[in-house]
């Protein structure tokens, strides 16, 4: 999608999300994995400290590129023509939101592997 | 004036047509019906009957826990009461009911004449009576199921604990999963390639939105269910040790593949409901919805987060602290977009003049109710409150909390809503407020004090307590909640009776609404929209003069039914561009037989009568094959139609571009899902074994896993030469690539065989081998289906029905063996390839 940033489309939309499950999913794997079988958690949580900065970074360029879409300030919501420039507006502007809510929902998954140091 | 004299006549040749296309059958023949208005409305009724028998079951559980040490009914019966009622609201009504009021109100919001696949919604329907009919009357047999809702193992699994009720929960519910993967696949379709033309994706009603979402979350979610029901039927029937210690297994598992499925599942029922409230709020306010993107957001995000939840059911189990910490991270981050969507409605009430009608008191009624149960919902999210709080009827209350306001107080505000739509009648706005006030004010009676029984630490799902903890005058003043809210219910029943014949006669638009539903005519037109229309706004009917005048007189698109054919219009996903014309099918009894002999198969397995399960199912899939046959993928008598307003499109179309395509598609996203959890199944093993596989396991080697791999996925490669010969005109080619692909695929499914058969392994000894056992099965399975689908092709090429031109069928059947080869070579790499790792 980020290499097509012309279109808003269902995919973009669900693009931040699915990022989130990706990340939450690798997150209580790797660590599941790692309390059952008795692994390095100090290695685990490095790991989950790299895919939480990369699904964040994924996100953002999301995010921007949502932006971009919604056309700044040259239309304002509730982008409802009946038109495909207003569809592309409503879709960037809710990829947009979407993008951030993933992003808080990323951080908040992080963070438990930032304080949490062993398997009790 | 003679022109307008000739247009009147044509338009009304062409309404007869359409109204003698569309009519109802009669007399027996009138269950036969497919139709969505036909078959959303028996749906609506039997949910809502379960609803009630369901209902009856919470107020004897609550009598019986009026007074301490009360013996009012027996410990047994009391287990299959709160049992069943948990059951029955879940699976027998929350999420039936999204399904039915989806099926009914969703053509006519989009102007289309029914949705794509009208058998399947039938088909739907019938199983859901039979399946819920079966595990409803098990009560009257002293059989029902008595282990709690989620069927927890070792109790469940146990055949001297929990008896038959377990199999009958498993089975009947398995059945009823099926339906609901039907009418997702049903709805998913319908939103995105029905609506009419113009409706661009940023102007279809936020109820679609919804639905998209919610169906979805249902391909996701009940399918690692139904991969736990067959592990848990295993271990019941044949004494596969899945969940049991003493042979590798492990209780939690279920838990885990229980939950996946159970907490997306809240969501799956509250959406829909928040779904009704954002159409009710725009109308009772006269202004449209503030902030269409934020309600997309919260849909869409409460949707994926509700994913993340599933094991803060399970924080006493001894999951790790770190594992707690990310499911108690994805229960604090679903809060933000369950209250964006509560303040986006507060916003639209602010911005408009509210009219405080029925429905707009129960929809406020149900704002304050679950921001109650959300605030609940925030402290038990908390592992540390939680380990105090589990287990008792702090969350019993929680629950209630979230599920009446969030989805039972909102169902019934639709109801006073749509009744009209469905009925052409009004409810009475007093008996309603009657009804309200008094299911309010019933419900926090009861469950307000459960808060304080729990935290005084009155556990659930007990038969009884003894006197002097401080729970006794809490529980008789639920008791006595619990009693006032039923009589509301009863007020609703009585004024919905009364309403059918004695009601006042609806005007057409009675809410003065602006979407596209309340077009439908007060007369008992069966044919839903007279003609489709060109949508140019989100609320039509506020935004554009004359459209139902335009769509009445037919001058919008499919005015008539000249080829005496169910047809509706397909349009593009994001756009709403019109693409094709659809043919429908026409009533049939087949939806009702398969139901009924698949229904016997499950049925009759759940009492091991082996005969009849395996006749039920065979003849169940010869229906299936029969309806296919003759209701399917025919090649129409021209390439194009006139749709009207000078539009001509093509009556055939097939890969992506067809409804079937994406039908397919989907289901296999489900079934892909259900195979995951499987597979995960096989890794959460791995995980709590220090050797897994285990020392002394000798199977399956490499050798018959590395043959059914390469013979499999030569069959599908035959598939794929097929489709591509096919579709260049090499038609014999294409039979003969056919017949090679049923013999590979056939090889494919013995050398897995021999894989499980041959090399020792014993499916009742460890649960290494069962696993193993399970996914060689299911793949086994994946390939039979795939060699009748190879067959069924040939024999339509053979027919006539499938041709160069005319490739519906084989281009799905391809798309069905790009899974089954995924299946294929993800169960062989684990089987035969992991070990090795592993090793």
């Amino acid at each position: 999608m980020l290499t097509r940033p012309d279109r808003a489309t269902i995919v973009t939309l669900l693009a931040p999300p699915t990022v989130w499950a990706l990340h939450f999913l690798t997150a209580y794997i790797l660590a599941a994995i790692a309390c059952a079988k008795g692994w390095d958690l100090g290695g685990v949580r490095l790991v989950i400290a790299a895919a939480t900065a990369a699904a964040l970074v994924f996100i953002v360029l999301a995010a921007r590129a949502a932006h971009r879409h919604t056309g700044f300030t040259a239309d304002t919501p509730p982008h409802d023509d009946p038109t495909r420039a207003s569809r592309m507006r409503q879709m960037g502007a809710a990829t947009f939101l979407v993008a951030a809510l993933s992003f808080v929902a990323v951080v908040f998954t992080g963070l438990p592997a930032a304080f949490i140091a062993d398997c009790r | 004036m003679s022109d307008d004299l000739s247009r009147n006549t044509l338009a009304e040749a062409q309404a007869a047509r359409l109204r003698h296309v569309w009519a109802n059958p009669r007399g027996w023949r009138y269950w036969s019906a497919v139709n969505n208005t036909e078959v959303g409305i028996w749906y609506i009724v039997t949910a809502f009957g379960f609803f009630l028998f369901a209902g009856v079951l919470a107020l004897i559980v609550r009598a019986q826990l009026a007074v301490p040490q009360n013996d009012l009914v027996s410990p047994e019966f009391y287990n299959q009461a709160f049992t069943l009622h948990g059951t029955m609201m879940m699976f027998l009504f929350a999420v039936p009911i999204f399904e039915a009021v989806a099926i009914l109100l969703l053509p006519q919001m989009l102007a289309a004449r029914d949705l794509p696949f009208p058998r399947l919604s039938a088909f739907g329907f019938w199983c859901f009576l039979i399946g819920g009919t079966f595990v409803a009357g098990s009560i009257f047999f002293d059989a029902a199921p008595a282990s709690g809702w989620f069927m927890y193992p070792p109790l469940a699994t146990n055949k001297d604990l929990a008896g038959i009720g377990a199999d009958i929960w498993l089975l009947g519910l398995s059945f009823i999963e099926v339906a609901s993967i039907a009418a997702a696949v049903e709805l998913i379709v319908g939103v995105l390639k029905c609506r009419p033309p113009g409706m661009r994706i940023h102007l279809m009603p936020l109820y679609c939105w919804y639905v998209l979402i919610v169906a979805g979350m249902i391909l996701f979610a009940f399918p690692p269910l139904i991969a736990g029901d067959i592990l848990f039927e295993l271990q019941r029937m044949f004494d596969w040790p899945f969940f049991d210690p003493d042979r590798g297994g492990d209780p939690v598992l279920w838990q885990h593949l229980f939950w996946i499925f159970g907490h997306p599942e809240v969501y799956i029922i509250f959406l829909p409901s928040i779904a009704l409230m954002a159409m009710i709020v725009p109308t009772f306010s006269q202004v449209p919805i503030t902030g269409y993107g934020w309600i997309v957001l919260a849909a869409v995000g409460t949707g994926f987060l509700s994913f993340g939840l599933w094991a803060h059911h399970m924080y006493t189990t001894g999951l790790p602290a770190l594992s707690l910490g990310f499911f108690s991270a994805a229960s604090e981050a679903v809060a933000i977009p369950t209250g964006v969507q509560i303040f986006v409605f507060i916003a639209t009430m602010a911005t408009g003049r509210v009219i405080f009608s029925v429905p707009m008191l129960f929809a406020a009624g149900a704002l304050a109710v679950f921001v109650f149960g959300g605030l609940t919902g925030v402290m038990v999210a908390l592992a540390p409150f939680d380990w105090q709080a589990h287990d008792t009827h702090f969350v019993v209350a929680h629950l209630h909390y979230t599920l009446i306001g969030g989805m039972l107080l909102p169902l019934i505000a639709g109801l006073y809503y749509f009744f009209p739509f469905a009925t052409k009648r009004m409810l009475s706005a007093r008996l309603g407020r009657w009804a309200f006030w008094l299911i309010f004010t019933g419900f926090n009676i009861t469950f307000l004090p459960m808060h304080f029984t729990g935290l005084r630490g009155m556990p659930r799902r007990v038969f009884t307590y003894p006197a002097g903890h401080g729970w006794d005058w809490l529980n008789l003043i639920s008791t006595f909640g619990a009693y006032i809210m039923a009589i509301g219910v009863l007020i609703v029943v009585v004024d919905v009776v009364r309403a059918l014949r004695h009601g006042r006669p609806a005007p057409r638009n009675p809410w003065n609404a602006g979407t596209l539903e309340w077009t439908v005519e007060t007369s008992d037109e069966n044919w839903g929209v007279r003609s489709v229309p060109q949508i140019s706004s989100r609320y039509p009917l506020w935004d554009q003069p004359g459209l139902v005048e335009e769509m009445d007189q037919g001058r919008g698109y499919l005015p008539d039914a000249a080829a005496g054919r169910r047809e509706t219009l397909i349009t593009g996903v994001l756009d709403a561009t019109p693409e094709q014309v659809q043919r429908l099918p026409t009533n049939s009894f087949r939806p009702l037989a398969a139901a009924v002999f698949i229904g016997t198969c499950f049925i009759a397995a759940t009492f091991e009568w082996w005969w009849l399960a395996t006749a039920g199912g065979i003849i169940g899939i010869g229906v299936i094959l029969g309806w296919l046959w003759t209701g399917t993928a025919r090649p129409p008598e021209a390439a194009m139609m006139d749709a009207g307003r000078g539009l001509t499109l093509p009556l055939y179309a097939s890969g992506p571009r067809s409804v079937g395509w994406w039908a397919m598609c989907i289901t296999m996203v489900g079934d892909a899902t259900a195979f995951i959890s499987l597979v995960f199944g096989y890794f959460f093993y791995w995980t709590i074994h220090a050797e897994f596989p285990p020392p002394e396991a000798t199977g399956p080697g490499l050798a018959w896993p590395g043959i059914a791999a390469a013979t499999g996925l030569a069959a599908w490669a035959t598939v794929l030469a097929a489709r591509h010969a096919n579709r260049a005109g090499r038609v014999a080619i294409a039979r003969l690539a056919l017949i090679a692909g049923a013999g590979l695929a056939i090889a494919s499914i013995a050398a897995g065989a021999a894989a499980i058969l041959t090399t020792g392994l014993d499916p009742v000894v460890h649960v290494y081998d069962a696993t193993v056992w399970v996914l060689v099965i299911w793949t086994a399975l994946h390939l039979a289906a795939g060699v009748l689908m190879q067959l069924y092709c040939l024999a339509r090429s053979l027919a006539g029905h499938m041709t160069p031109l005319h490739d519906i069928d084989i281009r799905n059947v391809a798309l069905y063996w790009h899974f089954t080869a995924g299946t294929l070579a993800v169960t062989m790499a684990v089987i035969g390839l992991f070990p090795l790792a592993s090793g």
